[in-house]
């Protein structure tokens, strides 16, 4: 005989209240089952869409960069015509640049909360930290820009060993990913400064930046092991 | 009520031609955007196949106006083979990833996935509109090859390096042809992404009240199950297709060996391996595969409770099995490359994962037909395409047994048998799922019927035609007929022409009974009978809202669930069926799983 | 309607099989000695997928037959079991299947893949290139000589790149575009490609090796039954693809050596 599932409500009593406030951490992935005179007890607490989405784009991006650190790894193992060579040292100022510019990204996010209710608040606009954040952004991206002089001053380009091709090749895919972030800081600056930026947007381009960040990391550690 | 701050953009109501059906955000005019192309590029990707076959089964037949489609291809309208081979190639690159990929999983995912799980829309609708023109200018390249220098690449669709890598030197189509296929690829794979992304965050945020993942009906499990897939996977081929266009452009050796010798001159590439673009390839590739059945399962396991009116036997081993697959099919990609030269220890190790994925296949299509059992079965248009994927999906995944097993495809790899059975599996039973969502759907989608007589003259020719078609290339394959070859040459292949000449038969009335299709769609959208909210009387929530819904879906409301979607033949209720809204109290007892 | 599907659907699945009963086509005679487990696998795997191709065929046909038309009064059933049911017979019945046909074919694959060839077999080197196969004996002094790519000329006909000018064990080596062998006896074939991807495919040998640009890689195999047979290209390779394949004839020892000498004298 056919059958319904009517699966009892699953700790809907137990929850604290305030846990069911949009945090960015709720429950849009639980089983929630109103009794049928019982709706108020299943609020729509699911996550904000931008926080499942950035860790969508998350998982997308570390695919792409896992695809080419496999190439990487291949093709240096691979043929015996890899040529090691020393990565710029402006690699490491630019790197201690991004981590600054998360910092300051942090800074300004704690800020914004506090702005965003009021003049009353006394918190003046935090603008200035996201500013901040922008223009070490855009010093990074200048920095690799210049690290890409150097080399090929060196006499090393796109085409002159793999090693060189993949130094190109990941530089390149981490910056045009930094431009979006940069694209969403502008935004998020935009928005802030005639009010009307949500704590999602904010959250989500924040995430995204320190993700750039990390990245960046693992590709610096990467291209110093391998290369 | 739903919690609206969460939308990040309400309905927005367009006001120009424009806003309203060429950027359009809504949806379900995106969903139809992709429905039309996936047609548009299923009726290019038809023509190239008549094309291969009357050259395959009478090759020195004069195609009459082929040398208007290309002169240097067609000369005096006899196909060479390099044209033979670039029309392979096209077709296979048209049909895997704008059509296979884009109807299941883009067109009827876009329409329908917010509306079954109870949104307004999806969260990111600009990136949603920007997904559907980032892979219709990924189309666009790829049909610019045709018109191009020496035409397009002729590589196949799995394009292997060192012939596509290492440049014109290789082939006619060889240069352009191939940065043109890699961008196109690119581009598609970028829409895909954001198409993911779309469905991902809809799935898991944008849920009505009542609607808990497991009342979910399994059309969106399927969608989500794909997207996660999607994300992987294309965001895998991406770069690759970056890597091989740089090898063409940029004069770098990630695919391309030292000392090869082309045309007596020896190639500057050093060092590059061939076996990479294999194996990033096929770790997309396999994935890919999935990504083109796992939605026409989930229309098929979505069809079959309302046609045969119970609920399948269980939803959940539907749901554990659709992600079995899913997962499975990272760990298979090597049986593409048993013979490639890969360690021969990595053979055996492809194959066991690729032997036990038989075990969730085998489970899906067991739930089918042990729903059917004791059901009652309404033998409507999808009803009939829905039941005839279930027998071709079978024959298709037995021949799969065989390519499984190194020692056999020592024998059938890259010989008719792969033809076979992946045409089944994905040219026939993906297709068919395509077939019955659409005439499941259209209704909703379009506010008018389609015309079932005519659904099932269309059904019954092209059930028949497509054993007709695909059968006969497993023979072909166990008596060694090699594929990909534009004519056959060899003494052994010589007593097998007669069966391509049937074929060519086959396929060229099959493809013929398609415009019975193509006319009862288009004929349905203007002229049809007006469709009623729920003409099959289902259950999800498609069918509670209006015939076409209305720009947020549901009319201002959001509905509630109550219940699981399927509640067909409930003892106890005051109907045959419950509606996934219908306050109704019923009975409740354990699934059965 | 619903009772003519049915019926389609078992004609269908018939029909289907009965070329594969009758063998009407199928493999090519086996003459290598690594090739009865393929075929005793092949015929194994036919049998199971045959049996759970008519049976679940012929299943969807009976259920649509009977469910189709349900007498007035009958109430909707279950599959006895319920889904649990069918998932313990799909882990038991169809794991067991695979994991026994995985585990001989690996055993099949791996005496032909695996295995080194024998101290004695004779070496034959192939070279793949578009579009056309190339052979390379060693000659009396038994050695390959070394290749030189930028040698290579279609022109001259130097397909292999040989130096016989300066290189010692080159002077002897016998290319040839036909390929021969002695019966029963183990040849070691080594593979390279000229420029880019090829296959190996002799049907009756039960052997087919992809070539892969920049990987030396190699088969060994005996032949046991003298004929000529062909060797057909399996990789997509460009246009002349379709065409592009070799004669292998396996000869007496006797028809061999003379063979041999014949195409040592057209160097």
């Amino acid at each position: 005989m056919a059958t319904t599932v009517h699966e009892p409500p699953r700790n809907i009593e137990n929850l604290d209240p305030s846990r069911l406030k949009n945090t960015g951490n709720g429950g849009g992935w639980r089983n929630l089952v109103p009794e049928a005179d019982n709706l108020h007890s299943v609020q729509a607490y699911a996550p904000p869409p931008s926080s499942t989405a950035i860790w969508v784009v998350v998982a997308a991006i570390s695919m792409t960069f896992a695809a080419l650190t496999s190439a990487l790894i291949v093709r240096r193992g691979g043929a015996v015509d890899w040529r090691h060579f020393t990565l710029p040292s402006i690699l490491y100022v630019n790197t201690l640049v991004l981590l600054l510019s998360s910092v300051t990204l942090e800074i300004a996010r704690r800020r914004v909360a506090a702005f965003m209710r009021g003049p009353k608040s006394g918190q003046e606009n935090p603008a200035r930290w996201l500013n901040a954040t922008l223009a070490l952004g855009l010093f990074f991206l200048a920095g690799q820009y210049l690290a890409w002089r150097q080399l090929s001053a060196q006499g090393l380009y796109l085409a002159t060993n793999p090693s060189s091709s993949f130094f190109y090749v990941f530089t390149a895919a981490h910056g045009l990913h930094l431009l979006g972030g940069l694209a969403g800081l502008m935004r998020v600056i935009h928005k802030l400064n005639r009010r009307t930026l949500r704590r999602t947007t904010l959250d989500a381009t924040a995430r995204y930046w320190h993700f750039m960040d990390i990245l960046w990391v693992y590709l610096l550690l990467l291209l110093w092991m391998k290369l | 009520m739903h919690d609206t701050a969460h939308v990040q953009v309400g309905p927005h109501v367009p006001k120009t031609f424009i806003g309203k059906y060429i950027f359009s955000l809504d949806h379900k005019v995106i969903g139809r955007q992709y429905y039309d192309l996936a047609l548009v590029a299923v009726l290019v990707g038809m023509f190239l196949s008549w094309l291969m076959r009357i050259h395959l089964g009478f090759p020195s037949f004069a195609i009459p106006g082929l040398h208007l489609l290309s002169q240097n291809g067609a000369p005096g309208n006899v196909m060479t083979p390099e044209y033979y081979l670039q029309l392979m190639t096209m077709h296979g690159t048209i049909m895997v990833f704008f059509v296979l990929t884009t109807a299941p999983f883009a067109a009827f995912g876009n329409f329908f996935l917010p509306i079954q799980v109870g949104a307004e829309d999806m969260p990111f609708p600009h990136f949603n509109m920007m997904s559907f023109w980032v892979t219709f200018t990924g189309f666009l390249f790829l049909v610019a090859s045709f018109f191009v220098g020496d035409g397009p690449t002729l590589g196949g669709w799995t394009q292997y390096a060192p012939l596509s890598a290492a440049g014109s030197v290789t082939g006619p189509g060889q240069g352009l042809g191939v940065v043109l296929w890699a961008t196109s690829i690119a581009f598609f794979c970028i829409g895909q992404l954001l198409g993911s992304l779309n469905f991902i965050t809809t799935t898991l945020d944008m849920r009505t009240k009542g609607m808990s993942l497991w009342r979910m009906p399994l059309t969106v499990w399927a969608w989500f199950i794909t997207s996660v897939m999607g994300l992987t996977a294309f965001a895998v081929l991406m770069p690759a297709c970056i890597l091989l266009i740089l090898d063409h452009v940029a004069g770098t050796s990630f695919f391309v060996a030292s000392n090869l010798v082309i045309n007596d001159q020896l190639q500057p590439h050093s060092g590059g391996s061939t076996l990479l673009w294999q194996h990033l390839f096929w770790f997309f590739g396999h994935p890919e595969v999935y990504i083109a059945i796992v939605p026409a399962m989930g229309i098929v396991s979505h069809i079959l409770p309302t046609a045969i009116r119970r609920p399948l036997l269980s939803h959940r081993v539907l749901v554990y099995s659709m992600s079995a697959l899913a997962a499975l099919s990272y760990m298979v990609y090597g049986h593409h490359m048993f013979v490639s030269g890969m360690n021969p220890i990595s053979s055996i190790a492809f194959s066991f994962p690729t032997l036990i994925i038989t075990i969730p296949a085998t489970i899906v299509v067991l739930v089918w037909l042990g729903s059917l059992y004791g059901s009652r079965i309404r033998l409507t248009t999808p009803c009939l395409f829905a039941i005839g994927m279930i027998s071709t999906f079978i024959t298709g995944g037995v021949s799969g047994f065989f390519l499984a097993q190194p020692s056999l495809d020592i024998m059938l790899h890259a010989t008719y048998f792969v033809v076979g059975h992946f045409h089944f599996v994905m040219a026939v039973s993906a297709l068919f799922g395509i077939f019955a969502g659409t005439y499941f759907w259209f209704p909703k989608m379009y506010g008018r019927m389609m015309n079932e007589t005519l659904g099932k003259i269309h059904f019954w020719l092209t059930f028949v035609g497509v054993y007709c078609i695909f059968m006969p290339f497993h023979y072909l394959g166990l008596a060694a007929n090699v594929r990909r070859y534009q004519a056959f040459v060899d003494d052994y292949t010589q007593p097998l022409l007669p069966v391509h000449k049937f074929i060519t038969v086959a396929a060229l009335c099959t493809g013929a009974v398609q415009f019975i299709f193509l006319y009862n769609l288009i004929h349905s959208r203007f002229w049809g009978k007006p469709a009623p909210d729920n003409p099959w009387e289902g259950t999800s929530l498609e069918w509670s809202t209006a015939t076409p819904p209305p720009l947020d879906n549901f009319g201002g409301t959001l509905p509630v669930v109550y219940h699981d979607p399927y509640q067909y033949g409930i003892e106890g209720s005051t109907g045959d069926y419950v509606m996934q809204t219908s306050p109704e109290k019923i009975q409740t007892q354990h699934d059965e799983a | 309607m619903a009772k003519l599907l049915a019926v389609t659907i078992v004609i269908i699945a018939i029909v289907s099989a009965i070329p594969i009963l009758r063998h009407t086509w199928w493999m090519p005679e086996d003459i290598s000695t690594h090739g009865p487990p393929i075929d005793e696998q092949m015929s194994e795997t036919m049998a199971e997928a045959g049996i759970s191709f008519l049976a679940s065929q012929i299943l969807l046909a009976y259920f649509i037959w009977r469910y189709s038309q349900p007498k007035p009064g009958e109430k909707i059933k279950s599959f006895p079991g319920g889904a649990m049911g069918l998932v313990i017979a799909a882990f038991l019945l169809v794991g067991t299947e695979v994991l026994a046909l995985g585990a001989f074919g690996a055993k099949a694959w791996a005496d032909l893949y695996l295995s080194p060839p024998a101290a004695n077999a004779m070496p034959v080197q192939v070279q793949a290139g578009q579009f056309a196969f190339y052979f390379r004996y060693p000659g009396p002094d038994g050695t390959f000589g070394p290749l030189h790519p930028d040698m290579i000329s279609e022109a001259n006909e130097n397909f292999f790149g040989l130096d016989t000018t300066h290189d010692q064990d080159s002077k002897d080596d016998i290319v040839t575009a036909e390929m021969a062998i002695p019966v029963n006896r183990e040849i070691h074939l080594l593979m390279h490609s000229k420029d880019l991807g090829h296959s190996f495919f002799v049907p009756e040998l039960r052997i087919h090796q992809d070539f892969v640009p920049g990987l030396d890689l190699s088969v060994h195999f005996t032949a046991t039954k003298i004929g000529k047979y062909e060797i057909v290209c399996t990789q997509l390779c460009g246009l002349g693809h379709y065409n592009m394949k070799a004669y292998l004839y396996v000869k007496s020892q006797e028809d061999f050596d003379s063979w041999l000498k014949q195409q040592a004298a057209l160097q």
